[in-house]
C-alpha cells in the first residue's frame, strides 16, 4: 500500500532549499497553543501521584508527586517556545529539526497524562501498571504489523492481518483445548495464520487478484468461519472445546523485579517474549541478511530482483506464509494469555490498528513496535483513567489511536514512503 | 529511478512487457494495464493484442455494447453462476460437517457409510432449505401474506445493502477505496435520527429533511475522507477504517448526551423518531417492506445516470481510471476524489436513513449493523456497476433475511452467510480458478490466467496520485 | 565466448514479436542490433537474457545449446544486460544493488557487502567510472546509475554484454564517454551486444550490424555503408530523411515565455528563468537530453505544475496560476510526452478519448448530461479523418497500436481552435507510416498560423520540424538557434555550451562525428 508516497523525482536533491513547507511549523503552534489553554491554563490545582512500584514488590520505589500546574505550565511553555523555533527554522528556509519533533511529542505526552490524571477523581495512577499494561495490549498489535511488514516489504498488501489474528485466536483455543497443551495451541496458531496466509498469497500471487480486495474478503471470510464454528461446535461443548490452559508468565528471577522495567521485559509469557525476538530478528534479517536484500528488492523493483535470477513471486509467496506465522502467534496471545477462551470476532479490529502501527512505523520493524506500543498505550490509558474517573469521556480516549493514525497516515507527522512496488503484482512476460 | 520513457518494442501498449517497476508513472501504467485487462469485457479475457486487433475479424472480444446475450455466452455470467454455486456446495460441507447428527453416524462410518452421507444431505439441505423459504417464498405459508413476506423481508434488508454497495461502487469508479461505509452509515443514521426525534414537522416534510440530514451527515464523514486523500495523498483505505472506528466511538458519545439519550434511560439508545419521520410502508403494514426500498431504486438509476451519461461521471470515471491524464485533460483529480467520496458518503447515509427511518426507527451505536462491511462484498460481487451491485444487494439480502429464518428453524448459525458471501467474492475474483474446478475450457490465450482482476478497482492509484 | 541464435522465434498470443531470427556474436566484437522501435529489438534481447522463453530455436554458448530458465541461467553462461530501464532499486546502495541475487553471506545467512565493496572499487578504477560504492542510487544522475548496471555485469563476470538502447538518457558527452567505455571493453575481449535505433551510433562503434524489422532479420550490413541505405533497410523502403515543408512565414508573436521558474517538490530549479516567444506560423523545438526540464516547461504552460514564477502570456492573457481547463479553452491544444499515461485513459473507448478534455462543453454536454449521440458522431468523424484503425470506436483506447493512440490524441487536440499547440515527443514509438502523418499534420498547423512548440530529444525530428530550435540544459535555456543548424551545434549545447560559444566552436572545428 502505498500511503502518503511522494512522487519519485526524477531529479537529485543536490544542494538546494526545499520548498517550503509550513506544516510542521503551523502544528506546532496551534498544538502549543491547545495546551496552554487546556494543560497550563485548565489545570487542576492538586497534585498528581505517580506510583512507581507497589509496597509488595523486592524493591520499592517512593512515588513521583508532582504538582499539576506546575508541570502544566512548565511544558505548555517549553512547547511554546519550541513551536516558535520551528516557526523561526521555517521562516530562515530550513527544516525544522527531527528532535524537535521528538522532544515537543514528549512534553505534549507529559502535560497530557498530568493534566488527566490530575483531573480525575483519585489523582493517582500506577505508571508502572500503566507501562506494563501497555506492552500487554501491544502483544498482538506488534505480531500484527511485523506481520504487516514481512507482506509489504516483499510487495504484497496484507489487509488480511485481522483476520490472521482471529485465526490464530481460534485454533490456539481449540487445539490448547483438545490437547490440555497451551504450546500446542500457540503451534495450532501459527498453522492457522499460514493458511489465511496461504488464501491471501494464492489469490493476490498466483491469480493476481487486487490484494486489498482479497484481504478485505479474508477479514469477512475468518470473522464467519470462526462465528459459525464458535456457534456450531465451541458452545455446544465448550469444555471439550474452548476452555484452553493459559500459558504460564515465566519470571525472570531478580531480573523480573526491577521496578517498572522488570515486569515488562522480564515477567512475560512465552508469547510475550517471542515478541521481542521476533522484532529483533526481522529487524536484523531485513536490514542485514541476504533474505533481507532480497525482500526488500523483491518488494521496492521486482523486476530488478528478477533480472539478477531472484524468483519474485516464490519470494513474495514464501515471505507472506511467514507473516502468517507471526500474526498467528500474535492470535494466540488472545485466547492463551488475555483471557482463556475464544469469542465471537474477539479481535476487534486489532488487526486494523496493527496495519496503521505498521505505516506509522514507517515499514521498519522497530517503528511498528514503538508506533504498536503508543496504540497499546493509548488503549490502556482509556482502560485505566475510566477507572479513575476523568473529565474527558471514556469514548474519546479510545477514539486516540484511531486519529493518531489519521493523523500519521496524512503526513502530518512526517511522510512516509512505502515500499515501491507494494500492491502491485508481479507478472512476468 | 529510471526517468527515461517506456518505448514498448510490442506495439500493444507494451503489453508484453507489463512489469512491474518501481516508478510513480510505471505504477500508474501497471494500473492501467491491469484495469485494461478488467475493461468492461471484464473476466481478464485480453482484448486481443493490438497488431492483431487492427486486423481481426470484429466480434473477437465483445464490445462493451455487445448484445446480452453475447456477453452471457462469453461466460461471465457462468463464473458468477458457478461461483455462487461453488460457495453454497461449501458452506454446504461445512454445515454438514459440524451438524451432530452427522457427527453421530460417521462415528460408525465404516459399517454403514450412507447414514452420514444422509445426514450430512439432510443438515446442510435442510438448512439451504430454510434459507430459501426465509427469502423468496414460504411455499408452505397458508395465506398469500406468508407466502410472500419473506421476498418483501428480502427487499428489505437489501435496501441499505443497495444504497451502501452504490457508495461503494462509485467510489470504485473514481479510483477510491471506500472501506468507510460502516461509518458514514453511522453518521449518516445520527443525522438523520436526530432530525427525525428533535424536529416536529408536518407529514412529507419531516421525512425529506430526515432523508437529507442523513446523505449530508454521510457526505460529511466520508467527504472530510476525500478531502484529506486529496490534500495529503493519504491513503483511503486506512482513512476510512479509521474513520469507522472514529464514528462508532463518535455515536456512543453521543448517545451518552442528553441531545441523544431517551429521557429516563441510562443506556446509549436515543428516543424514537417521529411517525413523520419514518418511512411509510410499501405494501401495507403486514409487511415490514418501507419506501426507502423505491429510494433504493432512484438511487440505482441516478447512480447510473451520474456515472453513464452525466460530465460528472465521467471526470469521476476519468480520474479513476487514468488520474495523471484525467489532470491533463483539465479535470481537477483532487476535486474528484472529494466529489466521488462525499457522493458515496450520500449513499451510505440513505443506507443510514433506511436503517432508522425504516426498520430500527431508533439510533443505537449498531444500528449500522455489519452493512457497511457488507456492502463491499456487494459492491465487488456487482463488478462496481449500479445495477450489478443492485442485484447484489437483493442477493445478499436474500441471504441475510433466509440468515435469520434458518437460524431459527434449523439453528445453523447465520455466521454461514458470511462465509458463503465471502466465499463468492473471492472465486469472482479468480475466474481461472473457478474454470479450473469445474474443467472449463480457458477462453482466449493462455495468459488469461494471468490477467488482472476482474473488478475495475482503484489497486494502487495512491501512488500514482 | 561465442554466442549463436538459431530460428529465435517468440509469440505474444497472435503477435508474432521475433520471427525465426538467426544472430553470430562472435568474440571480442561489437555486434550492434540495429531497428525501428517496436521492431523486436528488445523482445529478442530479453529472450536472449532468460527473461521470456522462446517459442521456438536455440541459443548456443561456444557452440553448445544451452537453455535459460530465467536471468540466472544466462547470467552464469556469461550473459549480462544493461537495461533500457536500469534494473535498480532506487533505494538501495550500490553495493546493495550490485550484491544482489550474488551475495556474499557470513555465518547465518548475513550479508557480507566488504567484498562487493572491493570489487566495485577494482572495475570502477579499471575503467574510470568513478563510482561510490555507498552511494544511494536514486541521487545519482543517470550516467552512473548506466555504470553501476554495467559493473552488476562485469561482477558477474559477464562475457558477452548487451546494452538496449544504452543512449537514449545520455547527452552527447556522456554518449561519447560511453562508446569510449565499449572500446575499452571490447579491448579486453568481452564480446558486446549494441541495440539502437540511431544510426550514427551504430555506425561508430559497431563490427556487424544486423538490421530487425518487424520480428525478422532483414539484413546484416557494414559499418561503412551509407546512412541511406541502412535508413531504407530499417525501415523497410526508400525514406526521404528530411519532410518537405516550406519556410516558415512566422506572423505577429503571440505567445512569450518570461523569466518561467519551475521548482520541483524538492525545491530543485528544474526550470529556471527561461523566456522565449514563439511567433504565429512558426515552430519552436526544444531541444535536449531527456530530463532537462522540457516536461516541467510544458506542463507548467498547461498548468499541471506548483511552484511556478515568471509569466506565460499567450495573445496577452497570463497563464501562470491558471487552473488546466482554463489553459485548454484558452486554445491550447497538447500531446503530452506519454500517451499511454497523461494522453489516454486506456480504459475509456476511443469516442470518450477524443472528448476526453472537451466532455463539458457543446455539443457533447448540455448541463450536466451529456450527449451520446454527439460523441458518437465526432467519433466517426475523427476516426475517418486520422485513418484511426480502430475495431470500433467503442474500443478501449488501450488495444490500439501506439501510432494510432497518437492519432487519437493529435486528432482531439486539433478539434478545437487553437491558438497554441505543444506536442512532446509527438512521435516516440510511433511506426514510420504514422511519423510522417503526424508530421504532416503539425506542419499543416503551422501553416494555418498557429504557434507550435514541438518538445523531442530526437535530433532527427528536431532537425526535420523546426523552424527555431531552443536547448534546454539543467532546466537552463542555453540559446535558441535557426531550424538549419547543424548537428555539433546542437549537440554542444546539449551538453551546456551556450548557443554563441557552440556556433564558434563548432565553426572552428569542422566535422565531428556525433
Amino acid at each position: 500500500m502505498s500511503t502518503a508516497t511522494e512522487a519519485p523525482a526524477s531529479v537529485s536533491t543536490a544542494g538546494t532549499t526545499g520548498v517550503r513547507s509550513w506544516r510542521n511549523a503551523i502544528i506546532l503552534s496551534v498544538v502549543a497553543l491547545f495546551s496552554l489553554l487546556v494543560f497550563a491554563l485548565g489545570a487542576p490545582g492538586n497534585d498528581v501521584t505517580f506510583r512507581l512500584s507497589e509496597q509488595s514488590d523486592r524493591f520499592v520505589l517512593p512515588p513521583i508527586v508532582v504538582s499539576a500546574p506546575v508541570i502544566g505550565w512548565v511544558a505548555a511553555l517549553a512547547m511554546v517556545a519550541l513551536a516558535v523555533l520551528a516557526v523561526l527554522h521555517t521562516r530562515s528556509g530550513r527544516k525544522v529539526p527531527r528532535w524537535v519533533l521528538a522532544v515537543f511529542a514528549l512534553l505534549f505526552l507529559i502535560a497530557f497524562l498530568t493534566w488527566v490524571v490530575g483531573s480525575a477523581r483519585t489523582p493517582n495512577v500506577a505508571l508502572y501498571g500503566l507501562l506494563a499494561g501497555s506492552v500487554t495490549l501491544a502483544v498482538p498489535l506488534i505480531f500484527g504489523s511485523l506481520s504487516g511488514v514481512l507482506c509489504e516489504r516483499s510487495g504484497v498488501v496484507n489487509i488480511a492481518i485481522e483476520g490472521q489474528l482471529l485465526f490464530g485466536a481460534f485454533a490456539a483455543a481449540v487445539a490448547a483445548s483438545l490437547s490440555g497443551s497451551a504450546i500446542v495451541g500457540l503451534v495450532a496458531a501459527a498453522v492457522a495464520g499460514v493458511l489465511v496466509s496461504l488464501v491471501l498469497a494464492i489469490f493476490s500471487i498466483r491469480y493476481v487478484v487486487n490484494q486489498v480486495i482479497v484481504g478485505v474478503v479474508l477479514n469477512v471470510l475468518v470473522s464467519g468461519l470462526t462465528g459459525f464454528l464458535f456457534s456450531a461446535v465451541l458452545t455446544e461443548d465448550s469444555e471439550r472445546w474452548n476452555s484452553p490452559p493459559r500459558l504460564p508468565v515465566i519470571e525472570i528471577p531478580l531480573l523480573a523485579d526491577i521496578p517498572v522495567i522488570g515486569p515488562i521485559l522480564f515477567a512475560q509469557t512465552i508469547v510475550g517474549y517471542l515478541m521481542y525476538v521476533a522484532v529483533a530478528v526481522i529487524y536484523v534479517a531485513l536490514y542485514h541478511s541476504r533474505w533481507g536484500l532480497r525482500t526488500r528488492a523483491v518488494g521496492e523493483h521486482p523486476k530488478a530482483a528478477d533480472t539478477l535470477g531472484v524468483n519474485v513471486n516464490r519470494m513474495r509467496f514464501m515471505n507472506v506464509l511467514l507473516a502468517g506465522v507471526v500474526a498467528g502467534i500474535g492470535g494466540s496471545f488472545f485466547t492463551l494469555v488475555a483471557v482463556s477462551g475464544f469469542g465471537r470476532d474477539m479481535t476487534a479490529g486489532q488487526g486494523y490498528i496493527a496495519l496503521a502501527a505498521l505505516i506509522f512505523g514507517r515499514w521498519n520493524p522497530i517503528g511498528a513496535f514503538f508506533a504498536a506500543l503508543l496504540f497499546g498505550f493509548a488503549t490502556n490509558l482509556s482502560n485505566v483513567l475510566s477507572l479513575l474517573g476523568t473529565p474527558v469521556p471514556d469514548q474519546f480516549l479510545r477514539m486516540l489511536p484511531y486519529v493518531v493514525t489519521v493523523f500519521a497516515v496524512a503526513g502530518l507527522v512526517g511522510r512516509s514512503r512505502a515500499p515501491g512496488a507494494s500492491g502491485i503484482p508481479y507478472i512476468k512476460g | 529511478m529510471t526517468p527515461q520513457e517506456e518505448k514498448p518494442e510490442i506495439p500493444a501498449h507494451g503489453r508484453g512487457e507489463n512489469l512491474t517497476r518501481g516508478n510513480a508513472k510505471d505504477a500508474a501504467r501497471q494500473d492501467e494495464v491491469r484495469l485494461e485487462n478488467a475493461a468492461e469485457t471484464a473476466d481478464g479475457e485480453l482484448p486481443p493484442p493490438a497488431a492483431a486487433a487492427t486486423t481481426a475479424a470484429p466480434g473477437t472480444g465483445p464490445a462493451p455494447e455487445a448484445p446480452l446475450l453475447q456477453r452471457i455466452m462469453t461466460g461471465n455470467a457462468l463464473v458468477a453462476v458457478l461461483s455462487v454455486v461453488l460457495s453454497l456446495i461449501l458452506g454446504g460441507l461445512l454445515i454438514a460437517v459440524t451438524d451432530p447428527e452427522v457427527a453421530r453416524a460417521s462415528s460408525y462410518f465404516f459399517s454403514r457409510p450412507q447414514d452420514t452421507l444422509g445426514a450430512a444431505w439432510s443438515a446442510a439441505s435442510s438448512a439451504y432449505i430454510a434459507l430459501f423459504q426465509g427469502s423468496v417464498i414460504n411455499v408452505g405459508g397458508g395465506s398469500f401474506t406468508r407466502v410472500i413476506y419473506p421476498l418483501t423481508q428480502t427487499l428489505t434488508v437489501a435496501t441499505p445493502l443497495i444504497c451502501a454497495g452504490l457508495g461503494v461502487a462509485l467510489a470504485f469508479r473514481a479510483g477510491l477505496f471506500n472501506i468507510g461505509a460502516q461509518g458514514q452509515i453511522l453518521i449518516g443514521a445520527t443525522f438523520a435520527a436526530w432530525v427525525g426525534f428533535t424536529l416536529h414537522l408536518p407529514a412529507g416534510l419531516h421525512l425529506l429533511l430526515v432523508i437529507l440530514a442523513g446523505m449530508v451527515g454521510g457526505a460529511i464523514w466520508a467527504g472530510l475522507v476525500g478531502v484529506l486523500k486529496a490534500r495529503t495523498g493519504a491513503h483511503e483505505v486506512i482513512l476510512t477504517i479509521m474513520f469507522n472506528y472514529i464514528a462508532t466511538n463518535l455515536v456512543l458519545y453521543f448517545l451518552s448526551t442528553p441531545a441523544f439519550q431517551r429521557p429516563g434511560s441510562t443506556n446509549p439508545i436515543s428516543p424514537q423518531l417521529d411517525a413523520t419521520a419514518i418511512y411509510p410502508p410499501l405494501l401495507g403494514s403486514a409487511f415490514r417492506l418501507h419506501w426507502g426500498f423505491v429510494v433504493a431504486v432512484v438511487a440505482t438509476v441516478f447512480v447510473w445516470w451520474l456515472l453513464n451519461r452525466s460530465t460528472v461521471g465521467f471526470e469521476l470515471r476519468a480520474v479513476g481510471a487514468n488520474p495523471s491524464a484525467a489532470r491533463t485533460a483539465g479535470v481537477s483529480v483532487s476535486k474528484g476524489y472529494i466529489l466521488a467520496m462525499a457522493i458515496a458518503g450520500a449513499l451510505a447515509g440513505l443506507a443510514g436513513v433506511a436503517q432508522v427511518s425504516g426498520t430500527e426507527k431508533v439510533l443505537t451505536s449498531g444500528v449500522a449493523a455489519s452493512f457497511g462491511f457488507d456492502a463491499i462484498t456487494v459492491a465487488l460481487l456487482g463488478r462496481s456497476s449500479p445495477w450489478g451491485t443492485f442485484a447484489a444487494g437483493i442477493l445478499f439480502g436474500a441471504f441475510r433475511a433466509g440468515g435469520v429464518t434458518m437460524q431459527a428453524s434449523t439453528g445453523t448459525s447465520i455466521d454461514i452467510v458470511l462465509v458463503v458471501q465471502s466465499l463468492i467474492v473471492l472465486f469472482i475474483a479468480a475466474p481461472p480458478l473457478i474454470r479450473a474446478v469445474f474443467r472449463l475450457p480457458a477462453p482466449g490465450a493462455a495468459r488469461t490466467a494471468k490477467a488482472g482482476p476482474t473488478t475495475p478497482t482503484p489497486a494502487s492509484t495512491g501512488a500514482a496520485a | 565466448m561465442k554466442l549463436e541464435l538459431i530460428g529465435i522465434t517468440k509469440r505474444f498470443g497472435s503477435l508474432v514479436a521475433n520471427d525465426s531470427i538467426d544472430l553470430v556474436v562472435e568474440p571480442g566484437q561489437v555486434h550492434s542490433l540495429l531497428g525501428e522501435n517496436g521492431a523486436g529489438k528488445s523482445t529478442l534481447m530479453n529472450v536472449l537474457y532468460g527473461l521470456y522463453d522462446p517459442s521456438e530455436g536455440e541459443i548456443l554458448v561456444n557452440d553448445k545449446p544451452v537453455t535459460f530458465k530465467g536471468p540466472g541461467d544466462a547470467m552464469a553462461s556469461g550473459i549480462g544486460m544493461v537495461h533500457q530501464h536500469f534494473m535498480l532499486v532506487p533505494v538501495f546502495t550500490v553495493a546493495e544493488n550490485v550484491a544482489l541475487g550474488n551475495e556474499a553471506t557470513k555465518a547465518g545467512g548475513m550479508l557480507d557487502l566488504q567484498e562487493t565493496r572491493t570489487r566495485i572499487r577494482q572495475i570502477s578504477d579499471q575503467y574510470g567510472f568513478d563510482v561510490d560504492p555507498d552511494a544511494v542510487v536514486e541521487d545519482l544522475p543517470v550516467g552512473v546509475q548506466q555504470r553501476v548496471e554495467i559493473i552488476k555485469a562485469l561482477v558477474r563476470d559477464a562475457e558477452v554484454l548487451i546494452l538496449d538502447e544504452p543512449t537514449a538518457v545520455l547527452t552527447p558527452k556522456e554518449t561519447d564517454e560511453l562508446l569510449g567505455i565499449m572500446a575499452q571493453l571490447k579491448a579486453d575481449g568481452k564480446s558486446i551486444v549494441f541495440i539502437s535505433h540511431k544510426l550514427r551510433e551504430v555506425k561508430a562503434v559497431s563490427d556487424v550490424i544486423t538490421v530487425i524489422r518487424r520480428g525478422k532479420v532483414v539484413g546484416t550490413a557494414d559499418p561503412d555503408a551509407p546512412t541511406t541505405e541502412l535508413a531504407s533497410l530499417m525501415v523497410g523502403r526508400s525514406v526521404s530523411l528530411t519532410l518537405d515543408k516550406q519556410p516558415a512565414t512566422p506572423g505577429a508573436v503571440t505567445f512569450s515565455v518570461r523569466d518561467l521558474t519551475v521548482q520541483a517538490a524538492n525545491g530543485q530549479r528544474v526550470v529556471d528563468g527561461l523566456s522565449f516567444d514563439v511567433a504565429e506560423g512558426e515552430i519552436l523545438a526544444i531541444a535536449g537530453v531527456q530530463g532537462n526540464g522540457q516536461t516541467e516547461l510544458t506542463e507548467a504552460i498547461m498548468g499541471l505544475q506548483d511552484h511556478v514564477t515568471g509569466s506565460i502570456s499567450l495573445g496577452g492573457d497570463e497563464l501562470v496560476g491558471r487552473r488546466v481547463k482554463d489553459v485548454i479553452r484558452a486554445g491550447v491544444g497538447f500531446v503530452p510526452e506519454d500517451r499511454s499515461v497523461e494522453g489516454l485513459v486506456g480504459t475509456f473507448s476511443v469516442a470518450e478519448n477524443l472528448i476526453l478534455n472537451r466532455y463539458d462543453g457543446a455539443p457533447f454536454a448540455k448541463g450536466l448530461s451529456m450527449s451520446q449521440a454527439a460523441i458518437a458522431r465526432n467519433a466517426d468523424e475523427k476516426i475517418a479523418e486520422y485513418d484511426v484503425r480502430t475495431q470500433s470506436a467503442s474500443a478501449p483506447a488501450g488495444t490500439l497500436s501506439g501510432g494510432n493512440q497518437q492519432k487519437v490524441v493529435m486528432a482531439r487536440e486539433f478539434s478545437r481552435p487553437l491558438k497554441l499547440f505543444i506536442a512532446s515527443q509527438p512521435t516516440r514509438g510511433v511506426d514510420v507510416g504514422s511519423i510522417e502523418f503526424l508530421h504532416r499534420r503539425i506542419v499543416a498547423e503551422r501553416d494555418s498560423g498557429t504557434p507550435v512548440i514541438i518538445v523531442s530529444t530526437e535530433l532527427d525530428e528536431v532537425l526535420e520540424l523546426a523552424d527555431r530550435i531552443a536547448v534546454l540544459y539543467r532546466g537552463r535555456l542555453m540559446g535558441i538557434v535557426p531550424g538549419t543548424v547543424s548537428r555539433d551545434v546542437l549537440g554542444l549545447m546539449m551538453a551546456g555550451m551556450s548557443g554563441d560559444e557552440a556556433l564558434a566552436q563548432a565553426h572552428d572545428v569542422q566535422g565531428g562525428d556525433l
